[in-house]
């Protein structure tokens, strides 16, 4: 008898769950593999929702309108064709998880309700309070519990993936997996293998929103094993994120979207409360600066504008880096129901209620826009991504897939808030789909590949495990993930200087070779947490090179990636027509032909090398600028 | 020098006997058990001056949205990373939730969480995650407010672990499974299938283990009125029980 086609998922947020649910449904068996119990995935702590056209608040809102947003808003960098199909594709999708119980929140009518959001003039934003990315992950959650009662999908939590096992030609035909628990490492073989491991906010160590397993280590190991990244360089500084010595925490976008307002007082000596600052002698700069868009300019635009007033103008509370984002003047009966749970969380570790008191934030490292390089393919008829193509969300490795934010698809040079439950869910059930494509076409025998293809892998991750329970060194790993969040912060952070990105590479090739001769200090092997962290640790150091060395190549401003040096700024007070807005279109055209390109990171001998990949702009030329003044 | 002191339990794998360790590190304000057990983990050397190896536990979010960190601290059942060393005694207790088979030091294996959702089918019949080209019944804003509410049980195991009938060696589902099915039979087409789910809580483990101690409603970190949902499941099962009796089936 023919043996059934296996897919391994690694991964158990939106995109691993949505994945597994399509790959299921066309019928095949599906391991999924997960650092930890699937429930408890990142995705969980995205609060503010997610974005679809309904136009159901008389605004005429278009499906149109979302991929526009969408595209400008990543000052046109992404691919456009599976930017179109996601926009078009994203009611259906919210449907789908209103049929899987997910609790939107409702209007009077009982109809799912919208919220404003970042980067956008319509109300487009579905949401389930302030804990959507909980909601949705639940709800995809409970339908892969049941499929995994019905025996088509097995999980295997508290697993790691190591490596990718390749066959003769290349192809992607298993994994290794280290078991938490009892450090076995195991090789498994599989027709097809999807990455749906998340993001990488860890690298910026404990200047992150991100949980503590978002490592980005898994696509750092399929990098070294041939697999592109895509625009590194483009990683997201959330403006708003609580301060902390452990981790940033993050107050939704919502909270903007909903009314709150960003300032700092006129005078940062000013030791009165910040209820006690009459309006004239604070410094509204959002509004001030960005009149049309006010508190809800993109996330890039907040960060750098909140950035400028703390560094540059010497603005920030009390002279530290912070702001306030103020609620206080909204109705508390209203901002509770609709923000409850980002106000509980600045309760519990602020000891503030920001219904009485602002709230003191300062942006963190959130989102990589950018991961691993993914193929779509181009529907010619509808100029979107053509549904069911085995290329869409394919590696440059066969039978290697990504998706969600370990991807680099949707967002180009800067995502816009609650378009990443939107990728994630998306991307989720496109690449599921593509490899259920893939599986059908596919005539080769899994089991022809050699064993010892699986035996050398397995020994190989051995070895590495053994060299650090070996290792004697003085190195404490914990300590170097705090210097790398240091370095990524501070150099590799909001604003870019190439001498300083350079010192950088160097410095963290430096903290890659300190990496090796570390001391786990701990002889149990039983659940060793140490050993596992450390292999992350590394991971997230070569990947911080990665990082750095595509953000030193990319000379221009470009959403997220700002180097002041570069910048083109829109004379003040010019608009289209006017001849100097005109003389700056030009130059931001000539900009674009230079640098409107996909940057593409392959590991080489002695460090990433740097290509470039032209953009699909075939959906919305990039005439217009980003203009959100 | 001003300290925050904490007493461990630990245990170096399932079968081994536990034992008690001691821990100060300098304190500093706004420390969460979380970031506290950070800075142990990094220098894991004992009050003795003994070097240990460090103190196994599980976390992710720390934001208390992922239920990873549950621990019993200073004998209650709550999410380590939102728990402020300022609120507490010390030295501090940490202990592994006793409910559930120990790991290492103080992880635990809460796996059962899970199988006991399946046991009670808490999930929406959906024909499959594709695009069906409608929309989905409407639900009302009042509804809305008290599925919400169900809807951000995160699994973390603290009801189960305050719970007096749930046990290792009790079949006993627990308040989270039980506020499951109210939440899924509370869903427009969810409610098709609440026979079904009604039926796997009145055999044994379900329902009737309840004791009604309350203790499920005081510690769950989320305020999800468990006790409620179990009344409510209460008057569904007596429903339910008359139905069958008089052979009609929904």
């Amino acid at each position: 008898m023919k043996r059934p086609r296996k897919v391994i998922i690694i991964g158990g947020g939106l995109g691993g769950l949505w994945s597994a649910l399509r790959v299921a449904e066309a019928g095949f068996q599906v391991d999924l593999f997960s650092l930890f119990e699937v429930k408890r995935s990142h995705s969980v702590c995205a609060q503010g929702g997610i974005n679809a056209c309904f136009d159901t608040k008389g605004e005429r809102d278009s499906i149109w309108q979302h991929t526009v947003d969408t595209l400008k808003g990543g000052a046109y960098l992404a691919n456009q064709p599976p930017v179109k199909s996601m926009c078009e594709e994203a009611p259906g999708l919210i449907h789908t998880f209103e049929r899987m119980g997910v609790t939107f929140s409702r209007t009077a009518e009982g109809l799912m309700d919208l919220r404003l959001f970042g980067g956008v003039k319509n109300r487009r934003t579905v949401f389930a309070g302030a804990s959507t990315g909980q909601q949705l992950l639940y709800g995809v959650d409970q339908e892969v519990r049941r499929q995994e009662s019905l025996g088509r999908i097995r999980k295997f939590e508290w697993w790691e993936f190591l490596s990718l096992v390749l066959d003769g030609q290349d192809t992607c035909k298993g994994i290794t997996a280290m078991n938490l628990r009892t450090l076995e490492i195991k090789s498994f073989r599989a027709d097809a293998v999807i990455l749906a491991t998340g993001g990488m906010g860890q690298t910026y160590g404990h200047r992150s929103t991100n949980s503590t397993n978002s490592t980005g280590a898994a696509a750092c190991r399929v990098y070294q094993q041939g697999a592109w990244f895509a625009n590194t360089e483009f990683f997201q500084f959330h403006p708003t994120a609580m301060l902390g010595d452990d981790k940033t925490r993050l107050m939704s976008e919502a909270a903007r979207g909903e009314g709150g307002r960003i300032w700092v007082p006129q005078d940062p000596e000013d030791t009165r409360r910040p209820t006690e600052i009459p309006e004239q002698d604070r410094f509204y700069f959002l509004e001030s600066w960005f009149p049309s868009y006010g508190n809800t300019v993109p996330r890039d635009v907040a960060s750098r504008a909140i950035w400028r007033v703390v560094h540059e103008m010497g603005l920030g509370v009390g002279g530290e880096h912070k702001v306030y984002l103020d609620l206080t003047h909204l109705n508390p009966g209203f901002i509770e129901q609709r923000l409850h749970a980002i106000l509980d969380i600045y309760r519990k570790f602020h000891g503030a209620d920001p219904v009485h008191e602002p709230m003191e934030i300062y942006p963190s490292a959130h989102y990589a826009m950018g991961g691993l390089w993914v193929d779509f393919e181009k529907d010619v008829s509808s100029g979107g991504m053509k549904p069911g193509s085995q290329r869409n969300h394919a590696t440059n490795i066969p039978g290697l897939y990504a998706c969600g934010e370990c991807d680099y698809g949707y967002h180009g040079a800067n995502r816009l808030g609650a378009n990443s439950l939107l990728s994630a869910s998306f991307s989720g059930r496109v690449a599921g789909e593509a490899v259920a494509a893939y599986l059908k076409g596919l005539q080769d025998d899994l089991q022809t590949v050699p064993e010892y293809k699986y035996l050398n892998e397995v020994a190989r991750q051995q070895a590495i495990n053994q060299s650090l329970m070996d290792s004697r060194g003085e190195e404490n790993p914990y300590a170097l993930h705090h210097e790398l969040g240091e370095l990524m912060s501070s150099r590799v952070g909001v604003v870019r200087d190439n001498d300083v990105l350079r010192q950088a590479i160097d410095d963290l090739s430096e903290l890659e070779e300190r990496s090796l001769r570390i001391n786990l200090q701990e002889t149990n092997s039983w659940s060793n947490q140490g050993l596992a962290y450390t292999r992350q640790l590394q991971e997230m150091i070569r990947l911080g090179r990665v990082i750095a060395a595509s953000a030193l190549a990319r000379d221009e401003c470009r959403g997220a990636h700002y180097k002041p040096a570069l910048d083109l700024t829109i004379p003040e007070n010019t608009y289209p027509g006017d001849p100097a807005y005109e003389k700056y279109r030009e130059a931001w055209k000539r900009q674009n032909k230079d640098w409107l390109k996909t940057t593409i990171a392959s590991a080489g001998e002695t460090g990433p090398v740097i290509s470039y990949q032209p953009v699909d702009l075939s959906v919305l030329s990039p005439e217009e600028p980003r203009d959100y003044r | 020098m001003k300290t925050i002191d904490f007493q461990i339990r630990r245990q170096d794998d399932p079968y081994s006997p536990p034992y008690w360790q001691s821990f100060s590190i300098p304190y500093r304000n706004g420390h969460n058990v979380v970031s506290a057990l950070m800075i142990i983990r990094e220098n894991p050397i004992t009050q003795e001056g003994h070097h240990v190896d460090p103190v196994a536990w599980e976390f992710n979010c720390m934001e208390e949205v992922c239920g990873a960190c549950s621990m019993v601290i200073n004998g209650h059942p709550r999410q380590a990373c939102s728990t402020l060393v300022d609120t507490l005694e010390q030295p501090i207790r940490l202990e592994p939730l006793s409910k559930f088979p120990v790991i290492r030091d103080l992880m635990v294996d809460r796996s059962r969480i899970f199988s006991d959702l399946k046991k009670v089918r808490a999930w929406i019949e959906i024909d499959g995650a594709w695009d069906i080209h409608q929309g989905a019944p409407r639900v009302s804003p009042e509804a809305w407010k008290d599925n919400y509410l169900y809807s951000r049980c995160m699994s973390c195991g603290c009801c189960m672990e305050a719970c007096p009938q749930y046990g290792d060696t009790e079949d006993f589902v627990g308040p989270a499974s039980l506020a499951a099915v109210r939440l899924m039979n509370a869903h427009p087409t969810g409610q098709y299938h609440k026979t079904q789910r009604l039926h796997a809580i009145m055999a044994e483990g379900g329902l009737s283990d309840c004791g009604n101690a309350q203790n499920c409603v005081r510690v769950c970190p989320k305020e999800i009125p468990l006790t409620t949902a179990i009344g409510e499941l209460g008057r569904q099962i007596t429903l339910q029980m008359m139905k069958d009796l008089l052979g009609k089936s929904e």
